[in-house]
């Protein structure tokens, strides 16, 4: 393991003119890429296109409420809806990318951290334990169980098997089977249906001038704003931010100066569930409701907008995040809804195509 | 209802040899010529059976026969193998897995759209165009096997001709693999830089490995969708994918035997599970607040996962394979 962080970055100080092989390399693929975006650029406008005669541009979409509003008041809404949207997908997919940057691992099971907040939030509020909490107190325990969880999947699983140095494609496949194994144990802890939180469980839309949104969903973006901003500052200011940083850098030389490589990891993990798990809550409040495969429906999602952002780094997940959020929402203002996933997963494959750095990420190899 | 082994051992069989069986055996071959021999993690391989199965039923449907079905769907499984491949095998490994899972899910998400209805029929999906083949059967009616273990004659008619698939794939991979190809194939998985220094394509030879195990991908689901008469997007989900890869590593990765293996004791050791579990549960062994009937299933589910696990750390040379050459990615 130890080589793997400091390979990657090596790999990343080299410059790819400096190096003739590579160049070369470079010119050759570049008209196979050229023709693959091409196609997918022809397939999804072939496909607008269609969706546009068959279901016109109103569609089947959440917009039909609003079809006697002008387009500018239509296209303000969604927009605030697909940022609900993006800043769900920035707080899950932050760990996503940290855990990545820190560790190297691509975590198919992050989906499940999401769906285990919004479950256990939902326990808590429904009052199935024997006790009823408020939903905001119930999703500050929710955050804290995640971070437990979060933090039992380091000790238990992924620190042991880094110190037993299994090979990358191993891990991957490892976190594919415990995806499967925590995401049917919530299946069988919480049940096949669909649950509303029993706090805010109707909501009538406020208007704020051309805006219309739902107290609960305006609390949503205020308070991702706010804890997106606190992990930045975090990040930015503090010591164990630095030291984050400094890990995902050059895994050799932060140990090297002194930095407790193990507790660094263990804190991402920690972060990184407990940000998972308040994305999964507000997820089932804002949108469809509790399930046991919320997070899993969620994770293709995450890893478009952490690919889009770059993969590897904090603030490239949240804008990430966001963008693809807005994106997909504003999509459906031309296009029907069920090609919102087509359209985020479209963006990921060009992304990684055309600046598989992604936007923020730093130049490196990935191939 | 009482507990009866014998009934759960025969269920099991059954399922260890009928359809389920081929269907992951011919999945596992493909998979493992990415996976198990080239070290492409493919996370979209049920993208290959989705564009098999659909490309025989859509052709049947428009009027073509079985035979041209069979063959367009193969090959737009190689094509689509290409087509993915050609920009993304020279990802790092885990951007592969990425893309590839994204790919499969834009391919079932457009099958069951609505502008696509009149090709696809959306999310009902394509019913009975393979009475051609089930015409073909030689088997008169009856039920055939040994034992308690019986298939009727059109079933065994379809896993006959799925088995005889499956030998024809296991013998072509084994072959191939055998051949210098192979050879190149596993140094690549092995050590990408060390097969690139020596003058290996190592591209050219992701690209084929890609195409070829496609093509058996795609035979997958032309026997999935001849055999069940039916197509349905929501057959092509992602679990398909991870279920072939348990498969694989079970089996071996890595050996031409090593998925038919592997699909053989997978569905023998998950149906004989599953028909005890709901045995004990419905006799009353199992007390009914730890565990009911409905959730037998998910606790399948839960076995698969923590037998994938378990095997990738602690066995990943499955059954069948050496550990000497399953240092995938030994860096």
């Amino acid at each position: 393991m130890t080589g793997r962080a400091g390979s990657r970055l090596l790999a990343g100080q080299h410059d790819p003119v400096d190096d003739p092989g590579r160049a070369a390399g470079h010119r050759r693929f570049s008209v196979p890429r050229l023709v693959a975006i091409a196609l997918v650029v022809v397939a999804v406008a072939l496909i607008s296109d269609q969706a546009m005669g068959a279901t016109g541009l109103l569609g089947d979409n959440t917009l039909v409420a609003q079809a006697g509003r002008s387009f500018g008041a239509r296209f303000l809404n969604t927009v605030v809806d697909g940022l609900v949207v993006g800043l769900i997908i920035a707080l899950t997919s932050v760990g996503l990318s940290l855990i990545f940057g820190v560790t190297g691992l691509v975590n198919f099971a992050h989906g499940e951290l999401v769906t285990f907040g919004a479950v256990v939030a939902w326990f808590l509020n429904a009052g199935t334990w024997g006790f009823q909490v408020a939903l905001p107190v119930a999703t500050v325990l929710a955050v804290v169980a995640g971070s437990v969880f979060g933090a039992g999947l380091e000790k238990g699983i992924f620190g042991p098997l880094r110190r037993r140095k299994v090979p990358n494609i191993s891990l991957i496949v490892t976190t594919i089977g415990l995806s499967l194994v925590v995401r049917h144990v919530i299946l069988i802890w919480f049940g096949s249906g669909t649950q509303k939180y029993r706090d805010y469980a109707t909501q009538v839309a406020k208007d704020y001038g051309p805006i219309s949104i739902t107290d609960v969903k305006l609390a949503i973006i205020i308070v991702s704003l706010l804890v997106l901003a606190l992990v930045g500052l975090l990040l930015m200011k503090t010591k164990l931010g630095k030291a984050m940083r400094a890990v995902r850098d050059n895994r050799d030389l932060a140990e090297a100066s002194g930095i407790d490589v193990r507790k660094v990891i263990l804190a991402t993990w920690m972060g990184g569930a407990a940000l998972a798990a308040l994305g999964g809550v507000f997820q089932g409040i804002g949108f469809a409701g509790v399930s046991w495969d919320l997070g899993f429906k969620l994770l293709l999602l995450m890893f478009a907008g952490v690919i889009l952002g770059g993969l590897g780094t904090a603030f490239g997940a949240m804008v990430g995040g966001i963008l693809i959020g807005v994106v997909t929402q504003v999509s459906s203002l031309w296009l029907s809804t069920e090609f919102k996933l087509v359209i985020a997963f479209a963006a990921l494959i060009i992304v990684l195509l055309v600046r598989p750095q992604g936007i923020l990420g730093k130049k490196e190899r990935v191939g | 209802m009482d507990f009866d082994i014998v009934r759960s051992f025969v269920d099991a069989m059954r399922s260890a040899f009928g359809t389920s069986a081929v269907l992951f055996a011919l999945a596992g071959v493909g998979l493992n010529v990415m996976f198990g021999y080239t070290g492409l993690l493919n996370f979209g391989h049920v993208g290959s059976l989705l564009v098999g199965g659909y490309g025989t039923a859509i052709t049947v449907n428009l009027g073509g026969p079985l035979w041209l079905g069979i063959l367009i769907g193969i090959t737009a499984a190689v094509l689509l193998g290409l087509l993915y491949g050609l920009p993304t095998v020279r990802l790092r490994e885990d951007y592969l897995a990425i893309v590839t899972i994204a790919a499969a899910e834009i391919l079932r998400l457009l099958t069951r759209s609505s502008a696509l209805e009149p090709l696809t029929q959306g999310v009902f999906g394509i019913q009975k165009f393979a009475d051609n083949f089930y015409d073909l059967n030689p088997f008169p009616r009856g039920s055939y096997g040994v034992w308690r273990i019986t298939w009727d004659a059109n079933t065994l008619w379809a896993i006959v001709v799925g088995w005889l698939l499956v030998a024809l794939c296991v013998w072509l991979v084994w072959m191939l693999t055998r051949a210098p190809w192979g050879r190149v194939l596993k140094a690549i998985r092995e050590d990408e830089d060390a097969a690139r220094s020596l003058g290996k394509n190592v591209f050219g030879y992701k690209l084929q490995s890609l195409a070829i195990g496609g093509a058996i991908g795609a035979l997958a689901g032309v026997f999935f969708a001849v055999q069940s008469q039916s197509v349905n997007p929501d057959s092509f989900q992602p679990i398909f994918t991870f279920l072939a890869y348990a498969v694989v590593i079970l089996g071996g990765p890595g050996r031409a035997l090593g998925p038919v293996v592997g699909s053989i004791l997978f569905w023998f050791l998950l149906s004989f599970t599953e028909a005890v579990l709901r045995q004990a549960v419905s006799a009353g062994f199992i007390p009914d607040w730890l565990l009911t009937a409905q959730e037998v299933a998910a606790v399948r589910w839960i076995l698969v996962g923590l037998g994938l696990m378990l095997l990738i750390t602690f066995r990943p040379q499955g059954l069948l394979g050496s550990r000497e050459e399953t240092l995938i990615d030994a860096r």
